[in-house]
């Protein structure tokens, strides 16, 4: 019950800031907060990379080994995606199977890294038909302080850019880094009132959950997109959230280049 | 996969004949179950899809009751038959999706603080699955939903668009799913005959931004024309019930 007064108190409080054009924490509405890369933090895993979106924080760790291709891609490596919010990282948080909300944010940082083509799947066929590099991507939260997804999806493709196929390991060849041919960089809005804030904290998703994540790849496609949250979004609305995604993830993206 | 990919326009025509603009046959039909508070049957191609509402009623577990509000449950589930190769039975992380956020495109429609403490339940099966079946889905859903005579902001009303050898088309099938470049499913609250916003609204594949613009304008004619149908089947329903009495 405490809770939901507290909740009730913030509502209002982001509310009566943004009436005056203001965020709670200052940022513009077209902001991050500040966004730390970690890579290789994980030396057991094949690839790794803790990300830091103001207090939030993910760790993603790669995987790979050898397993069956789909019968309908027999010469293509596979990729599953898989994301645990554990109970660590927020109160609301409940140990037990993922539940729809994990399951989103895996799906979601799935097809941004999937539909951009990012890593090369044809380069982890070992033997058409029989064998082929399987890519573990597990999301790891660590503290949600708000925009688990952009977190989540940053630190997804940081880790695959630093990671080695280990072939030695599993004896079929030498390691060799995994071809990773472009960067996928989501980006999530909260539309409140009329207004796009972008990277939401959790302070300011007590007005609601409602999401637009747009994930573009490096010419400036847009490969995801996620409406996620009981809203009605207009058109205006989206065809400022396209222009305000690419513009905001080509930044991100540069941060990628220096990993 | 590219390699053996068909091609999916001919002559300016799709695999199935039909224009870029063209939506696949749809038919709709409300109140075909007995037991459902509201329920409705639907046809979009190939897609044979059962949508049941049951509510507003109360809830269980007891714990979910909002005493502000109603709670909607969203359940969409394949048949094991519904698809070329068996489905497994029960919810994959698909299925979890697309109820979730299927569940949140009708959420903002209904009128929810009408009907405190109570669970309004939604479960629509798909029969059989033929590319766009959360939209048909949607569509099924929300004609149920006012057959169960559930206070509503408007309808719903949901078409996918997608891009296929470089052009866009609505209401993909099988094929053009398959094998196509993207899939923009979009969802709409239609009121008083015009589209008023977007519900649902996802994508995966690849396309700009000027074609995302022209996906959704497309979209919107397709979600018209469905409109339409699913009025009529709303109508008739209403109808028959005053020959009845």
């Amino acid at each position: 019950m405490s809770e939901d007064i507290l909740l009730d108190i913030k509502r209002d409080y982001v509310l009566s800031r943004l009436r005056d054009g203001e965020r709670i924490d200052g940022r513009r509405f077209d902001e991050y907060r500040p966004i730390e890369i970690h890579t290789n933090v994980i030396s057991k895993a094949e690839g790794s990379a803790l990300v830091k979106i103001g207090n939030t924080q993910v760790v993603v760790g790669i995987k790979l080994q050898p397993g069956e291709p789909f019968a309908d891609t027999p010469d293509r490596g596979v990729l599953i995606t898989n994301a645990e919010l554990v109970p660590l990282a927020s109160p609301t948080f409940e140990p037990g199977p993922p539940d729809e909300n994990s399951v989103e944010l895996a799906r979601v940082v799935d097809r941004g890294i999937r539909e951009s083509e990012a890593i090369d799947l044809t380069k982890l066929c070992i033997e058409e038909g029989s064998k082929v590099w399987i890519v573990f991507i597990d999301i790891h939260a660590l503290d949600d302080d708000g925009n688990l997804m952009d977190a989540s999806a940053l630190a997804a493709i940081a880790a695959l850019l630093t990671t080695t196929v280990p072939a030695e390991r599993f004896g079929v060849g030498e390691d060799f880094p995994l071809p990773v041919r472009d960067l996928p960089v989501s980006v999530t809005s909260l539309i409140v009132n009329d207004h796009i804030l972008i990277d939401p904290s959790r302070d300011e998703v007590s007005v609601g959950q409602y999401f637009m994540t747009i994930t573009t790849d490096q010419d400036d496609n847009i490969v995801a997109m996620q409406k996620s949250g009981s809203y009605l979004l207009s058109e205006e609305k989206f065809y400022e959230l396209i222009d305000v995604s690419i513009a905001r993830a080509r930044e991100i993206r540069q941060l990628l280049k220096d990993v | 996969m590219n390699e053996e990919k068909p091609k999916l326009i001919v002559d300016g025509k799709r695999l199935d004949g039909r224009s870029f603009d063209e939506l696949r046959p749809i038919k709709i039909e409300a109140g075909i179950l007995k037991r459902a508070d509201g329920s409705c049957y639907i046809e979009m191609g190939k897609n044979k899809i059962v949508a049941a509402v049951y509510g507003p009623r109360e809830v269980h577990p007891k714990h979910l009751q909002d005493p502000s509000k109603a709670v909607i449950r969203y359940r969409y589930n394949m048949a094991p038959f519904s698809v070329e190769e068996r489905k497994r039975p029960g919810p994959d992380r698909r299925s979890i999706e697309i109820s979730k956020v299927s569940k949140e495109a009708l959420e903002p429609v209904i009128m929810k603080e009408l009907f405190p403490r109570s669970g309004i339940d939604i479960f629509v099966e798909v029969l059989q699955a033929d590319a766009g079946t959360r939209t048909a889905c949607l569509n099924a859903a929300s004609v149920a939903l006012i057959d169960a005579g559930v206070a509503m902001r408007g309808i719903v009303t949901a078409v996918a668009v997608a891009k296929v050898d470089g052009q866009l088309v609505l209401d993909p099938m099988k094929e053009e799913d398959n094998y196509g470049e993207a899939d923009v499913p979009f969802a709409f609250l239609i009121r008083s005959g015009k589209i008023e916003s977007i519900t649902l609204l996802q994508m995966d594949g690849r396309m700009t931004a000027e074609e995302l613009k022209k996906a959704l304008e497309l979209a919107k004619k397709g979600a018209m024309e469905i409109y339409a149908v699913q009025r009529d089947a709303i109508m008739r329903k209403y109808r028959s019930e005053e020959e009845v009495e």
